[in-house]
């Protein structure tokens, strides 16, 4: 087996072991990274040199006997819209093309405190406002399994980056479903832990009460073991929260004895794709020929208005938070200058893709005066009752099964003159946002074309080690997760 | 009133708080650093950085609206008001909108235009006070060059009470009183140092006028709404309301149908100081849609009544208790009392160790107004570095007790001029209090019983008052004698008659 269809534990070990180096492992990763990169493109950036470096600091820790943190020596890629001191952090918008920022994000420190190889910073959706990283404004991520599609987005680079083993593992951020969908298109795990378990702190934003991040992995292990690293209390981000992180790998081959999974019942109905609804039912005896038994559950409102909410709530926070882009403190400025107002909005107009000025355009109208009650202060309501429809539902289950996405990866450019039907692609993953609560996607078969199939598992707030523990569950009991991209 | 109106003014004042650090970050909250120095990621409103509420700043900002009788919010929140300039990175400001809080106190102001007629104190409704972060500042070019102009975000994120008082103040005189009021508060409480020209008290006046006209209404037509910014110092608020007020009345006579609240729009005017006037800035033509709404990266801020408490207990005497205080504890008028507390806390001290060695308060309260006050401005000091501490001061009253008022402040001066005890600058001036020996006294006594022998028959017939009599003679031809001496010096003579 090659060094890079290993998983990080396998790495891990090897290197414990003596067999491999850090140094040896991120070239062996570098060298797929050039191979693949012209096919997959979910790089933006990748300083070879650096990622020498980080590893061949590794390897002189370890040979000076030194104590080395739980990632050590494990090539990590990131989002390009988590700031990284010195390197430019463009969120893939012609906007921030140049942007260095002077400070690390809380799980950047992280990682550099684990000893993680920090090898690349990966594509996304402008902004992470997309489903299939068509709306970068530098280039198009393929799909590892079939290039003629997309690999799910926001964070589509990351999860490509992972599918593709460009990098045992990446993070990537999740505002309406940008981790799981993603991962659930390019056949790998990925997780969205609850909000204010993973510190934002230098997570550039889209939608502030719905962004976390969260890690992509080939395996349930190496994504808890991501996890925990960057897992924990920020006092720099106010919704982060003061609880402390269980030692996820540890439980995590304990299978749960009489889980109770609820399957909402309006999610299994229209505009499912029977393929992977045959994918997911399947996966459903699985579990119950492990003991688990199905419960109905009923999520009316997330079924039906979790959309019109989301895109209220994540394009009315965008708008401000975007604000800040008018090429006179940051970002692109207009070559073709007049005054104050006209400089900020041809900057605005010239730097700023099409999705993200729609969403731009959505949310100041959504917060305008005479508007606000009808949409923000309605949808903040709805919102509410989401969570409390979760809420009731998990006094009933222990975790939320579900597809991740309705269907399998589409093919680049079908969605794209049509924003409506790719928001509908996001319904069974965006209402977790809303409610606030953690979900993982894992891979549960694939169609006939050989796609790739995710199953979405949900849980209530910070119970990310049951997450885990019913994931392992099933995967332990299949070898989709072993599968590789024809590449 | 002289003026055939009634001026209504409104008052909002923007605080800005004595804290170590900024509202959202730890950068220094301090004035006059080199440009751009004191920022961070967060208050630079980098892409990716979120701020965390300054819990102090927090507090003193409880500390202020407590004592502006405030009712006390128990659920407050930050909320985003959003408009782009380049002072402001982030193209918001984080404030409070419809949950502020504080909200519905009042302050009461003295007025004192004589101080025989005394104060007249008035209560100032408060709307609310929330806190919010302070822009930055925008340097333009006046050369007139039209060069670039530059931004200092030093000031971007430092904390501001903003108190918005209600449209109760009735003349330029009770404006000016309300904000030396809140400055004095702010400052005895250790919330702001609210100093003008720094930009650490600023406000913004809204003026309009009611003029009475029988046949209107409500007895009266009002003028439209005119905000005054601009207003570097307290002079200007004065100067800029009388202006204002009496061009607003000229506007209407000219033009009694239409200038009118209703018909005309508000209109922002900024003061000219060197010109004297007020000079329109723009027409709010509707509103301004700030888009406000809930900060996402901010907590809701619960406050306790248990807090509130604590708060309360750590405030201290406010003015306007000190104020009866001091008029019941030491006997002074009303006037005094203020004029003392408007000096702030070192002089009510510096008094309070004076009135009590004397054990006089009105005396004490008399002598500091005649000598100290005078000479604190002269030499443009604060009373914590007065030379002249409260016990030598109250020595000094005690051993000049004799002396006229002018050779009190000529030794008085003498001695801050020379830096010397009451002793040498006596010594120096030869301004002191005539000595007496007690034989020459006796002496002068007994001529005086000489001198009166109906008094000295009064006496002894039993009416002991006629001695005063004799007694006023000796002390008519001996100024500044001791009262005591004569007094036994006479009484033993009078027995030997």
């Amino acid at each position: 087996m090659t060094i890079t269809d290993r998983t990080a534990s396998e790495l891990l070990a090897l290197q414990a072991a003596g067999d491999v180096s850090a140094r040896a492992i991120t070239d062996a990763f570098l060298a797929v990274i050039r191979e693949r990169e012209p096919t997959v493109q979910a790089f933006v950036q990748v300083d070879e040199a650096a990622a020498r470096q980080q590893a061949e600091a590794v390897d002189a820790k370890r040979r000076a006997g030194a104590p080395l943190g739980p990632l050590a020596g494990v090539p990590v890629a990131v989002k390009d819209v988590l700031c990284t001191r010195g390197v430019r952090t463009t969120c893939s918008s012609r906007m921030l093309a140049d942007y260095v920022p002077p400070y690390d994000a809380h799980v950047i420190e992280r990682l550099r405190a684990a000893d993680a190889v920090l090898i690349g910073k990966t594509n996304l959706d402008e902004f992470a406002m997309g489903s299939s990283t068509e709306n970068s404004a530098f280039q198009v991520t393929r799909n590892p399994w079939d290039s003629t599609r997309i690999p799910g987005g926001s964070s589509g680079g990351s999860a490509a980056a992972v599918a593709a083993r460009e990098a045992p593992l990446s993070l990537g951020t999740d505002t309406g479903g940008s981790i799981r969908q993603p991962a659930s298109h390019c056949g790998i795990v990925g997780v969205k832990p609850t909000y204010g378990r993973v510190s934002r702190y230098g997570l550039v934003a889209f939608a502030n009460s719905l962004d976390q991040i969260g890690p992509f992995a080939r395996t349930v292990t190496d994504a808890a073991r991501l996890l925990a690293v960057i897992a924990g209390h920020d006092a720099r981000d106010s919704t982060s929260v003061d609880q402390s992180v269980p030692a996820y790998t540890q439980s995590l081959d304990q299978p749960l004895q009489n889980l109770r999974i609820g399957i909402p019942q309006e999610f299994l109905k229209t505009g499912l794709d029977a393929e992977v609804e045959a994918a997911v039912r399947a996966a459903l005896r699985e579990y119950q020929a492990q003991g688990a038994t199905l419960v109905d559950v009923t999520l009316p409102h997330a079924a039906h208005h979790a959309i019109a909410v989301y895109y209220i709530v994540a394009t009315a926070e965008a708008s401000s938070n975007l604000a800040r882009y008018d090429g006179m403190h940051f970002g692109h400025r207009t070559a073709d200058k007049g005054d104050l107002i006209a400089t900020m909005s041809r900057s605005r107009t010239e730097g700023f893709g099409p999705e993200v000025q729609r969403r731009i355009m959505l949310g100041t109208y959504a917060l305008s005066s005479g508007y606000y009650d009808a949409y923000y202060l309605q949808a903040m309501k709805v919102r509410r009752l989401i969570a409390e429809e979760f809420a009731t539902a998990f006094t009933q289950c222990d975790i939320i099964a579900s597809p991740t996405s309705p269907t399998a990866a589409f093919p680049i450019g079908e969605k794209t003159a049509d924003p409506l039907t790719m928001y509908l692609s996001d319904i069974y993953t965006i209402s977790a946002n809303l409610a606030g609560i953690p979900g993982v996607s894992l891979p549960c078969g694939f169609t006939s074309n050989g796609l790739p199939i995710g199953l979405q598992l949900l849980a209530p707030p910070f119970a990310e080690e049951r997450l885990f523990r019913s994931a392992r569950m099933y995967e332990a009991a299949t070898d989709w997760h072993t599968r590789r991209p024809p590449l | 009133m002289a003026e055939p109106y009634k001026i209504v003014i409104g008052l909002e004042v923007h605080v800005q708080l004595l804290t170590k650090t900024k509202l959202f970050c730890g950068c220094r909250n301090q004035f006059g650093l080199p440009p751009n120095t004191a920022t961070c990621p967060v208050c630079l409103g980098l892409p990716g950085s979120l701020p965390v509420m300054n819990r102090t700043a927090f507090q003193l900002a409880l500390r202020a609206a407590l004592a502006l009788n405030c009712q006390m919010a128990s659920f407050t929140k930050w909320d985003r008001k959003q408009y782009y300039y380049p002072d402001l990175p982030k193209n918001y400001q984080i404030s409070q909108y419809d949950l502020p809080f504080s909200a519905e106190g009042w302050l009461e102001i003295n007025i004192h235009p004589d101080p025989k007629k005394g104060h007249t104190p008035k209560r100032v409704g408060i709307i609310r006070a929330h806190l919010e972060e302070d822009a930055g500042k925008l340097l333009h070019d006046e050369s007139g060059r039209g060069g670039d102009s530059r931004v200092d975000l030093n000031r971007t994120g430092t904390p501001l009470l903003e108190i918005v008082s209600k449209p109760e103040m009735n003349s330029a005189e009770e404006a000016v009183a309300y904000l030396e009021e809140i400055r004095l508060l702010m400052r005895e409480l250790g919330v702001s140092d609210c100093e003008m020209q720094e930009g650490s008290l600023r406000c913004d006046a809204n003026v309009n006028l009611h003029i009475p006209r029988s046949d209107e209404p409500h007895g009266y037509a009002a003028t439209p709404l005119v905000e005054i910014k601009n207003l570097n110092s307290f002079r200007s608020v004065g100067r800029a309301i009388r202006y204002e007020a009496e061009r607003q009345f000229s506007a209407f006579q000219n033009d009694p149908q239409n200038y009118r609240i209703g018909r005309l729009l508000k209109t922002t005017a900024g003061w000219d100081d060197a010109r004297g006037r007020t000079e329109v800035q723009r027409h709010k033509e509707e509103a301004a849609d700030y888009r406000y709404f809930p900060d996402p990266d901010l907590v809701p801020v619960t406050v306790s009544p248990e807090q509130i408490d604590a708060v309360r207990r750590e405030m201290g005497e406010l003015p306007s208790q000190q104020r009866v205080r001091l008029q019941t504890q030491y006997g002074l008028s009303p006037y005094d009392a203020n004029v003392l507390t408007a000096k702030g806390r070192p002089m009510v001290a510096y008094f309070e160790a004076v009135a009590t060695i004397l054990n006089d308060g009105k005396q004490a309260s008399h002598r500091i107004s005649d000598l100290v006050f005078p000479a604190l401005s002269e030499r443009n000091e604060e009373m914590e570095s007065f030379p002249i501490r409260a016990t030598e001061f109250a020595g000094f009253i005690q051993a000049t007790a004799t002396l006229s008022k002018q050779d009190r402040v000529d030794l008085f001066t003498h001695m801050l001029e020379q830096g010397v005890n009451v002793a040498a600058a006596m010594e120096a001036t030869g301004l002191k209090p005539a000595t007496f020996d007690e034989a020459t006294l006796r002496a002068a006594v007994i001529a005086a019983i000489g001198n009166n022998p109906k008094a000295v028959a009064d006496y002894q017939s039993g009416k002991t008052a006629a001695a005063n009599r004799i007694k006023g003679e000796v002390l008519k031809a001996n100024k500044g004698a001791p009262n005591d001496l004569v007094q036994r010096l006479l009484e033993e003579e009078l027995a030997k008659q």
